[in-house]
C-alpha cells in the first residue's frame, strides 16, 4: 500500500478511486468516517470524479487502515498514483480556461467601446480615445488567449505542414497589426473586436473538447485503479510483502493464492492448480499448471496456491510477441488522418491564396489605395477563419462522447467516432465478448436442494468452475470441514451427510454422462450421501447476443467471429447465431493477418475482443471496442471500453457514431455553404471586416447549435428496457450499499 | 464628456474583478468537483445539535 502515498512537506497524501458513492449520504459518510481515523487531517471525496483523497500527518497513519475503514463502511477502495497524464492535462485544461476568461473578458469590453461609436455621433477625439483604449485591452488580450494557436501554427510551419492555426494566426496577427496602425493613424475604423470575438469562439471549442479528454481519462484510470493488482512478494528474509506488480523484477518469487490473477509471466517452483486462461488466449477450459509450467499473466490461478519465478522478458513470451505486433499495428494505424486535419490542409491554402489575390487584384488592377486593398484581404482573412470548421468537430465529438458515457461506453480516442461511423463489417472475439467472461452453470434437472448444497460446497473452493457454481449459493456459509484435493474436487459434511464436488471419477462415477458431449460444456460431478448427479457448466452467451447480432444485420454490416478457442465451442455459437463465417484455433499473429487481409480487400473492420490475444487484432483494425472485463493491455489498445453484460454497447457505439459523423459532415457542409456566400462578397469587398466578424460568429453558432440539436435524438434512441438497466451501465461499477 | 474619464475606468474595474475573481475560482480549484459541491449542501454537518 505504501506506494501509493506521497509524501509532501510533512504529509502523506493518498488518492483511492472509490467504487460505491452515488448520493450526498454516501459522500458525508465516507468523508466523516475517514476523518475521524487516528492521525487523518483531511479526506475529501471528489463526487465528480469518484475519488477520495486522504492526507495525514507524516507516518501517523495506515493506509492500510483507510482502506479497511472504506470497506467497513460499505465501499470498496482502490489506491493508485495519479497518472502524470493528468496533472498535464488538468494544466492544460486550465490554461485553456484562462485563455478563453481573458479573451472573453477583452471581449465584451471593446465591443463595449465599439458599440459607442458605431451609435455615431461621437467626435473625432473620442473616438481616438476609444480606439486607444481598445489597443490597451486587446493587444494583451490577443498576445495572451492566441499564443496557444500562434505556437501551434510556428511548430507545423517549422515542419513544412498545415493546419487550422495557421490560418487562424495570420488572420488575428494581421488584423490586429492593421488595428494598430489604424488606430495610431486615426483613422475611421479598428478591427479589435473581431478578432477577439474570432479567439473567443475558437477557444470555447477547444475548452469543449479538452472537457470532454478529462472525463474520459479519469474514468478510464478509475477502471484501471478497480483492476490494479497486488502482489505477494517472498522477500529475501522470507517475509511477504504487497506490492504493486509494476515494481515487480524477473527473478522475484511470489506466492498467488487460490482464485488470484497471476501478476507477472514467470515461471510455477511449487504447488499445483489449474489456470484459466481464457482472458489470455481464449481458451474455456482450464489448464493443469505444476511445477516448471511457464504461467502468463492476467491468467486466473484456480484452486491451489502457487509460488512462481517471475522471468525476464524473453524476447519470445507469448507478451513479448503481443507487444510486438501491437507496435507494429499502431505505426500502421498513426497514418490515419482526422477529418478537421483533412480539411485543413485542403482549407488554409485556398484561403491565403484567395485572401492574397483580392489584396493584389485590389491594388494593381481595381487601383484602390494600399490601405484599402489591405483592408479587403483581411476581411477574406477573417471571414474565412475556420471557426466553424474548427468547432464542427469538436462540439459533435462532445455530444457523441457525451451520449456514449451514458450508455456505459467509455470512448479512449475522440476521433474513434470518424472511425467508427466507418466501419462495414464487425469481427467478433469469442471468450469473453460474446460469451460472459465467467462460465455459468446451465438448467439442469437437479433438484434445487442439490443445487444449493452443491454450491455451498463450492464455496469452498477456487477451481474457476467451482466458482460459477457458488455464485448460485443463497446460503453463504461455507461448510466448516470442506478440504480441497487440488486436482480432484472438494470435499465436506452439508447437514450431516459427506459430500464431494468435482471431477466425475472424484465422486465415484466411472464415465461421464452423454451431456458432456457438447463441446462447450464442462462438467461437475456432485455426491450427496448416496446421490450423484453432473452439473453442466459452460460459458453462457450474454443475454442480448441474438438481438444484437440481428441489429448489426440491419445496419448492413457483415460479421465474422475469430477466435483463439477450440473449433467445437467456436462453432456452436456460430451455428446459434447463423454467423456463416467463422476461424478458430487462431494465434494472436493470424488475427493481425486476417485483419490486414481484409483491410486489403477495402473493408473497414470493428474488432470487438477481450483478451491479450486480442489485443493486436485490436490495434491493428480500423476501430476497436473492448468490454470492461478485459485485460489491461486490451484496454489499453482498445479505442473504446463498454461497461455492463450486455452486448448491446456494440451497436450503440456504431449507431451513435454513423450519427456523430453525420453531424460532423453537416457541420462541414454549413461551414462551406457559409463560405461559398460570404468569400465572394468579401473578395468584392463589400464586408467591413466587422460584419466579417459578426458573420463568422453567426456561423459557429450555427454549427454549435446543430450539434447540440443532436443531443436529444441520440440519447432518445436508447431501448426503453436499457433504460431500466441504468446500474450495469453505471460507471465506475455498481456499488455495495448506498443510502 | 469628461464622465467618460470616470465611466470608462469603473466599467474596466468591473470587468476585471470578475475576471480575477474567475481565475482565483480556477485557482482555488473551485471547478474540480462540480457535481459534489451540488449534493454537498444537502447535508447540514455544519449545524450543531
Amino acid at each position: 500500500m505504501s506506494h501509493f502515498v506521497r509524501s509532501r512537506a510533512g504529509r502523506d497524501q493518498m488518492d483511492a478511486a472509490v467504487e460505491g458513492i452515488h448520493c450526498a449520504g454516501c459522500l458525508s459518510r465516507i468523508e466523516k468516517g475517514i476523518g475521524a481515523l487516528p492521525g487523518v487531517t483531511s479526506a475529501r471525496v471528489n463526487f465528480t470524479q469518484k475519488r477520495l483523497s486522504v492526507e495525514w500527518g507524516e507516518g501517523s497513519a495506515d493506509p492500510g487502515a483507510v482502506l479497511g475503514k472504506l470497506d467497513q463502511l460499505g465501499y470498496r477502495g482502490h489506491a493508485f498514483a495519479p497518472a502524470a497524464v493528468e496533472a498535464d492535462e488538468k494544466a492544460r485544461g486550465d490554461m485553456l480556461a484562462r485563455s478563453l476568461a481573458v479573451a472573453a473578458f477583452a471581449m465584451m469590453n471593446v465591443l463595449l467601446l465599439s458599440i459607442s461609436i458605431w451609435a455615431g455621433g461621437m467626435s473625432d477625439d473620442t473616438r481616438n480615445l476609444f480606439h486607444a483604449i481598445s489597443a490597451v485591452i486587446a493587444i494583451p488580450a490577443v498576445a495572451y488567449s492566441g499564443r496557444l494557436y500562434f505556437v501551434s501554427a510556428a511548430r507545423v510551419l517549422r515542419h513544412g505542414g498545415l493546419n487550422m492555426d495557421v490560418p487562424i494566426s495570420v488572420g488575428v496577427l494581421l488584423a490586429t497589426g492593421l488595428s494598430v496602425v489604424e488606430t495610431l493613424l486615426h483613422a475611421r475604423e479598428v478591427y479589435f473586436d473581431s478578432v477577439l470575438m474570432l479567439l473567443m469562439f475558437l477557444l470555447a471549442g477547444r475548452v469543449l473538447d479538452q472537457a470532454m479528454r478529462r472525463k474520459m481519462r479519469s474514468a478510464a484510470v478509475n477502471l484501471a485503479a478497480l483492476r490494479a493488482l497486488s502482489a505477494e512478494r517472498i522477500e529475501a528474509n522470507g517475509e511477504v510483502t504487497t506490492v504493486p506488480v509494476e515494481v515487480l523484477q524477473p527473478g522475484d518469487c511470489v506466492i498467488v493464492r487460490p482464485g488470484n490473477r497471476i501478476p507477472a509471466d514467470g515461471v510455477v517452483t511449487l504447488g499445483q492448480s489449474s489456470i484459466d486462461a481464457s482472458l489470455v488466449t481464449g481458451e474455456t477450459l482450464p489448464q493443469e499448471a505444476a511445477a516448471g509450467t511457464p504461467v502468463y499473466a492476467g491468467t486466473l490461478n484456480g484452486e491451489g496456491q502457487l509460488t512462481l519465478r517471475v522471468r525476464a522478458a524473453t524476447g519470445d513470451s507469448l507478451m513479448d510477441e503481443i507487444e510486438k505486433l501491437i507496435a507494429a499495428a499502431e505505426t500502421a494505424r498513426s497514418g490515419y488522418r482526422h477529418l478537421a486535419d483533412r480539411a485543413a490542409a485542403l482549407y488554409a491554402p485556398v484561403v491565403h491564396l484567395a485572401a492574397l489575390l483580392t489584396g493584389l487584384g485590389w491594388y494593381f488592377l481595381g487601383h484602390m489605395s494600399l490601405h484599402d486593398a489591405l483592408v479587403a484581404a483581411i476581411s477574406v482573412l477573417i471571414i474565412t477563419c475556420p471557426c466553424a470548421l474548427a468547432l464542427a468537430v469538436p462540439a459533435v465529438q462532445v455530444v457523441a462522447s457525451g451520449a456514449l458515457f451514458r450508455a456505459g461506453i467509455i470512448l479512449r480516442h475522440g476521433d474513434a467516432i470518424e472511425r467508427l461511423a466507418a466501419v462495414d463489417m464487425v469481427v467478433f472475439d469469442k471468450t469473453g465478448t460474446l460469451t460472459l467472461p465467467e462460465p455459468q452453470v446451465m438448467p439442469a434437472e437437479i433438484p434445487a436442494g442439490m443445487v444449493q448444497a452443491a454450491a455451498q460446497l463450492a464455496l469452498s473452493s477456487h477451481h474457476p468452475l467451482a466458482r460459477a457454481l457458488a455464485r448460485l449459493s443463497v446460503e453463504r456459509a461455507p461448510c466448516a470441514d470442506a478440504a480441497e484435493t487440488v486436482g480432484q474436487g472438494v470435499s465436506g459434511t452439508i447437514d450431516g451427510k459427506r459430500a464431494w464436488l468435482g471431477s466425475p471419477a472424484f465422486c465415484g462415477l466411472a464415465t461421464t454422462a452423454p451431456m458432456a458431449d457438447d463441446a462447450r460444456t464442462s462438467v461437475l460431478a456432485f455426491r450427496w450421501g448416496d446421490e450423484t448427479v453432473q452439473i453442466p457448466i459452460r460459458q453462457a452467451l450474454r443475454a442480448d447476443v441474438p438481438q444484437v447480432v440481428q441489429a448489426l444485420r440491419d445496419m448492413g454490416l457483415d460479421l465474422m467471429i475469430v477466435s483463439g478457442d477450440r473449433e467445437g465451442p467456436v462453432k456452436a455459437v456460430a451455428d446459434i447465431l447463423e454467423i456463416s463465417d467463422w476461424r478458430a484455433g487462431v494465434r494472436p499473429a493470424d488475427k493481425v493477418a486476417l485483419l490486414e487481409e481484409l483491410a486489403g480487400k477495402g473493408r473497414k473492420v470493428l474488432m470487438v475482443g477481450d483478451g491479450l490475444n486480442d489485443a493486436a487484432a485490436l490495434a491493428s483494425a480500423q476501430a476497436s471496442l473492448s468490454p470492461v472485463s478485459a485485460s489491461d493491455i486490451t484496454q489499453a489498445v482498445a479505442d473504446a471500453i463498454f461497461t455492463g453484460d450486455r452486448l448491446a454497447p456494440v451497436s450503440e457505439a456504431l449507431r451513435v457514431s454513423r450519427r456523430g459523423a453525420r453531424l460532423i459532415h453537416q457541420n462541414l457542409g454549413l461551414a462551406a455553404v457559409y463560405n461559398a456566400i460570404a468569400v465572394p462578397l468579401a473578395v468584392i469587398g463589400h464586408v467591413s471586416p466587422l460584419m466579417a466578424a459578426i458573420a463568422m460568429s453567426i456561423s459557429s453558432i450555427l454549427v454549435t447549435v446543430n450539434s447540440l440539436r443532436a443531443k436529444g435524438s441520440l440519447l432518445s434512441a436508447f431501448l426503453p428496457d436499457e433504460k431500466d438497466d441504468t446500474s450495469a451501465h453505471e460507471l465506475p461499477l455498481t456499488g455495495l450499499t448506498c443510502c | 464628456m469628461s464622465i467618460l474619464l470616470m465611466m470608462v475606468p469603473v466599467a474596466l474595474a468591473l470587468g476585471l474583478t470578475g475576471l480575477g475573481g474567475f481565475i482565483w475560482s480556477l485557482k482555488h480549484r473551485q471547478f474540480e468537483d462540480p457535481e459534489g459541491a451540488a449534493l454537498r449542501i444537502l447535508t447540514d454537518d455544519d449545524i450543531e445539535t
